[in-house]
């Protein structure tokens, strides 16, 4: 079964009954009644993930084997996944507004290689929008588990196909030829006697005044001609000319910016402010209002919001986590850990646990959101990954009907699990509420690593059982502060309970652990729990959710069982493994890295597998742990052991876009060095101390190797993997490893450098500091 | 309020602000260029870098009142300018290694990495990985590793 999870496409290259004679897959949609061609799709119920399970493998299969995460979101987008449509413009481009968030994943690139691909039109010709919030969607406009790829593509590809044969009908009905005559590339339909019409020509013609069902066969893959080729983004000139919009880049009438002076803990609420006459009066300041959890100042610049939030006098109301600090979670922790089942072997056995620190998923651009809220509607625009629970909430919470509001998706500056939620948009709503003005809001940067969500501190306790070079069982018990997963994965879970393979009254978060993971090993008797302490700090999904600490915490413990085995790590993995798509990968990566080969003392290289969202990676890395690396001096940063070179291998299924699968595993390894070694929040009564990027370190270039590689393996399916989260994992288990093999020592808490704070924490009081003045001086 | 005159992308232009206000809010917030980012305000990511008389510095971090008449402001919007062309070769090589994930940083990457070109260049020697291990600019999406083969590229054709 695992075999099956793993390559999926075993089970599904030859679904029964839905290819052509040519070996050509039949797709079905609808022709829409509208003046011009478009088209809209209906999901084909089981052509694409989940699968059956069927066959018995050694160990009983744990529930992420057999329907993941991303199952769960196919299953739940499934019955509206029909109302996605492809419109074919007059000026022969395409259109298609994806129900997704762009926030730097390359996702509208891939969806724009898709329609090229089907519809035979280039990439130029080929517009993505972004769809705004529809309610009709329910769940099917969730952007997050890696899922995006995964569920949309047989949609637009069907989508897209069935565009094209309408058009080429079209040409064939109105030159009396038989449409098996005609071809299609480059936006033009070409008939006998070198007839050619363009796109644009003929899908007015192809349009239909009311709604039909039709169908068409899906281009095979030895014709892509696009899709599997590398493909730069579509929005990279834009980027780099400085023309892409971001949120704080729009101009809405009137909607100045606004800023929030804020308590010093989190969550903490306004009891009153002593001068907001004084506020009122500061140069600049137009509007100043009490709000839930701060002060509200709005100006004709952010800088002098910065300035009167320097000014605010305000007496403040308790927060929900005042009395926390790492240490007192920590122990909290602790005395939730879910006990194991198996009794310890005496000598035969391992135990170890691990720590992981709250850690930010703040992305770079730092929250925002402009509102504009009058007494009888709304308007907001802000970067959501579910703008439809952001437009429930956000109506309930003004007081209007759901259709009164209106929810704009705008690009994003990143999002890393951030734009799950939509605290943002919520807070500028109530601010242009209260001022009966529109605003530009912005969370300054310390706002979003102090109020803003976090990966929550957890720990992870393995026990593994073994005996004469056998392992019969590994138990892990993970324990985290809560995850809050209240952003349309809790609804989607409670409307589908019925239809998981996990059973019990499982929590969300327990149902989403065991939905996403499981090990790759065979190692008996194997259990993998969640229990949950509900503290009330602002927490969220960060990139690949659990999987980061749980894998790294195993992968840990493998290298321990391979010494004790007397077996290096890489041939015990070998052993152990019981995937084949993994074992191909970590194979490769072992080649291609050179596995083994002599490294001076104190560098040392480490390898890890993970498989998830139906893809399977190995990292393999090399570290530099000797003391003139670790300390090389770094101004107001943190220098530390250095990965000198990484190697990732990866089986993502069916690629799309080689260059962006590479760009999102670049990207997952330099989370996971950050996770591994720098990154993370302190937590001091009720705050965080990391108020800045000089504070928070996130991989800087110092901190990055100069030697990267990414292999992508030969397609092993025929639809695609998840891929944005997909690195994350291996990578930081890969760096954990390598770390305990350079220093002979096992890491236990995480980041390594946790223990030690390395910076000077800004004042908690103003809540966002002034501005530095000398920036002239440091030129270069 | 006063009146600062300077010079931006190659346009002698005036501003009405309050001298304390710094430069990057009066790009963005007065004058509506919106190339530089804001990302900290606190002269850390540097993802509002920009150029002033061919040098790099982060607006975020200047009062409007500290620039001169005889100053000349570069942001991203005028980098190609400086070099007479449509795209600076910096730009250009941003696009040929794809570097850009969300792009909220790049270019503020991409000013600094001019100004880094330059001045290696100016000491005479060419762009090293030490000198790249010296960029300050964030990017929270990960894309170090391209970013560093897009400097390299770019300083040849510089
Ligand atoms: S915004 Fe200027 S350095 Fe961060
Ligand atoms: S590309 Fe997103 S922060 Fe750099």
């Amino acid at each position: 079964m695992a075999e099956h999870r793993r390559s999926p496409d075993e089970s599904t290259q030859q679904p029964a009954g839905e290819r052509g004679l040519l070996g050509r897959r039949r797709v079905l949609g609808y022709v829409l009644a509208a003046p011009t061609l478009a088209v809209g799709v209906s999901w084909i119920a089981g052509s694409a993930d989940p699968r059956p399970a069927d066959a018995a493998v050694p160990s009983l299969p744990q529930p992420e084997e057999i329907f993941d995460l991303g199952d769960l979101q196919n299953l739940a987008a499934a019955p509206t996944s029909g109302l996605i449509s492809v419109e074919l413009k007059t000026d022969g481009t395409a259109y298609f507004a994806v129900p997704r968030a762009e926030v730097g994943q390359g996702m509208t690139t891939a969806i724009a290689m898709i329609v090229a691909e089907e519809l035979d039109l280039p990439m130029d010709m080929v517009t993505i929008g972004l769809a705004d919030a529809r309610p009709e969607l329910l769940m099917n406009q969730l952007t997050g588990g890696s899922n995006s790829m995964r569920s949309m593509y047989l949609p637009v590809r069907t989508a897209a196909a069935i565009t094209r044969q309408r058009l080429v009908d079209t040409a064939a009905a109105h030159w009396g030829v038989s449409a098996g005559k005609l071809t299609t590339r480059g936006g033009v339909v070409s008939g006998p006697s070198g007839r050619t019409a363009t796109y644009g020509s003929l899908t007015r013609a192809a349009a239909s005044s009311r709604t039909i069902k039709v169908s068409a066969e899906l281009k095979p893959q030895s014709e892509f001609r696009v899709l599997g080729r590398p493909h730069n983004r579509v929005d990279a000139h834009d980027i780099v000319t400085g023309r892409k919009q971001f949120g704080m880049d729009m101009e809405v009438p009137n909607a100045k910016p606004t800023m929030v002076a804020r308590p010093p803990t989190i969550n903490g609420t306004v009891k009153s402010v002593n001068n907001l006459a004084a506020i009122r009066a500061m140069p600049g300041i137009t509007d100043v209002v009490p709000i839930t959890h701060g002060v509200a100042i709005r100006g004709e610049t952010f800088g002098q919001c910065i300035d009167a939030i320097q000014m605010v006098e305000a007496t403040w109301g308790p927060g929900t986590v005042d009395g926390e600090s790492d240490a007192t979670v920590l122990a909290k922790l602790r005395a939730a850990q879910l006990p194991m089942a198996v009794p310890p072997l005496l000598s035969n056995t391992i135990d170890a646990e691990f720590v992981f620190a709250f850690a930010s998923n703040s992305p770079l651009e730092p929250d925002c959101a402009i509102a504009d809220v009058t007494p009888d509607r709304a308007e907001i625009w802000a970067s959501l990954k579910v703008p439809i629970v952001a437009q429930e909430d956000i109506a309930k919470q003004l007081g209007l009907p759901i259709d009164a509001v209106k929810v704009h998706v705008i690009q994003g500056g990143g999002s890393f699990g951030r734009h799950l939620f939509h605290d943002v948009a919520a807070e500028a709503a109530e601010i242009s509420q209260k001022m009966g003005k529109p605003v530009k809001l912005s969370w300054s940067r310390t706002d979003n690593f102090r109020q803003g969500r976090v990966h929550p501190m957890c720990t992870s306790r393995v026990r593994v059982n073994y005996l004469a070079g056998n392992v019969l069982s590994y138990e892990q018990r993970h324990t985290s502060v809560e995850t809050d997963f209240g952003h349309g994965l809790g609804e989607m879970i409670t409307a589908f309970a019925a239809d998981l393979p996990v059973g019990g009254n499982l929590s969300f978060a327990e149902t989403i652990f065991a939905l996403s993971q499981s090990s790759p090993y065979n190692f008996g008797v194997t259990t993998q729990l969640l229990n949950e302490v509900p503290l009330k700090f602002n927490t969220g999904s960060m990139r690949n959710i659990y999987s980061p600490n749980v894998v790294c915490a195993e992968e840990l413990v493998v290298d321990r069982l391979a010494a004790k085995f007397g077996q290096d790590p890489m041939r015990f993995r070998r052993n152990f493994l019981k995937d084949k798509r993994l074992l191909a990968v970590l194979n490769k990566a072992a080649e291609v890295g050179r596995w083994g080969k002599a490294m001076p003392k104190g560098t040392a290289q480490g390898v890890a597998v993970h498989a998830e969202y139906r893809g399977a990676v190995a990292t393999l890395v090399e570290i530099d742990c000797r003391p003139e690396t670790v300390n090389r001096p770094i101004r107001d940063g943190v220098s530390g052991p250095r990965v000198t070179k990484a190697v990732i291998v990866v089986d993502p299924g069916f690629c799309i876009n080689p260059r962006g699968l590479e760009a999102q595993m670049i990207g997952g390894l330099q989370d996971a060095i950050a996770l591994a070694l720098t990154s993370s929040l302190h937590i001091k009564n009720g705050m965080p101390l990391e108020g800045s990027w000089d504070d928070y370190f996130y991989t800087r270039q110092w901190n990055t190797p100069q030697d990267v590689q990414v292999v992508i393996m030969p397609n092993t399916s025929d639809s695609p993997s998840g891929a944005g989260e997909l690195a994350v994992a291996p990578a930081f288990a890969a760096v954990a490893c390598a770390y305990a093999r350079a220093t002979g020592t096992m890491p236990t808490y995480f980041p390594i450098n946790h223990g030690t704070l390395g910076f000077e924490p800004l004042p908690l009081e103003p809540s966002t500091p002034q501005s530095p003045t000398d920036g002239l001086d440091h030129t270069f | 309020m006063a009146t600062h005159t300077f010079t931006l992308n190659g346009k002698q232009i005036s501003v009405e602000a309050e001298g304390n206000v710094r430069l990057l809010w009066v790009l963005r917030d007065l004058l509506g260029v919106t190339g530089p980012k804001y990302g900290c305000a606190l002269e850390v990511c540097r993802s509002c870098t920009s150029h002033i008389n061919g040098k790099a510095f982060n607006p975020c971090s200047v009062q409007v009142k500290d620039i001169e008449p005889d100053d000349e402001i570069t942001t991203i919007e005028g980098l190609p300018a400086t070099v007479g062309k449509d795209l600076h070769p910096m730009q250009q090589a941003w696009l040929d290694n794809d570097v850009s994930q969300c792009g909220y940083c790049q270019p503020g990457q991409i000013m600094a990495a001019v100004a880094k070109v330059k001045q290696a260049h100016a000491e005479g020697h060419e762009i090293t990985d030490a000198d790249l291990d010296e960029l300050r600019n964030i990017c929270r999406c990960g894309t170090y590793s391209r970013i560093r083969e897009a400097i390299k590229a770019g300083a040849q054709d510089m």
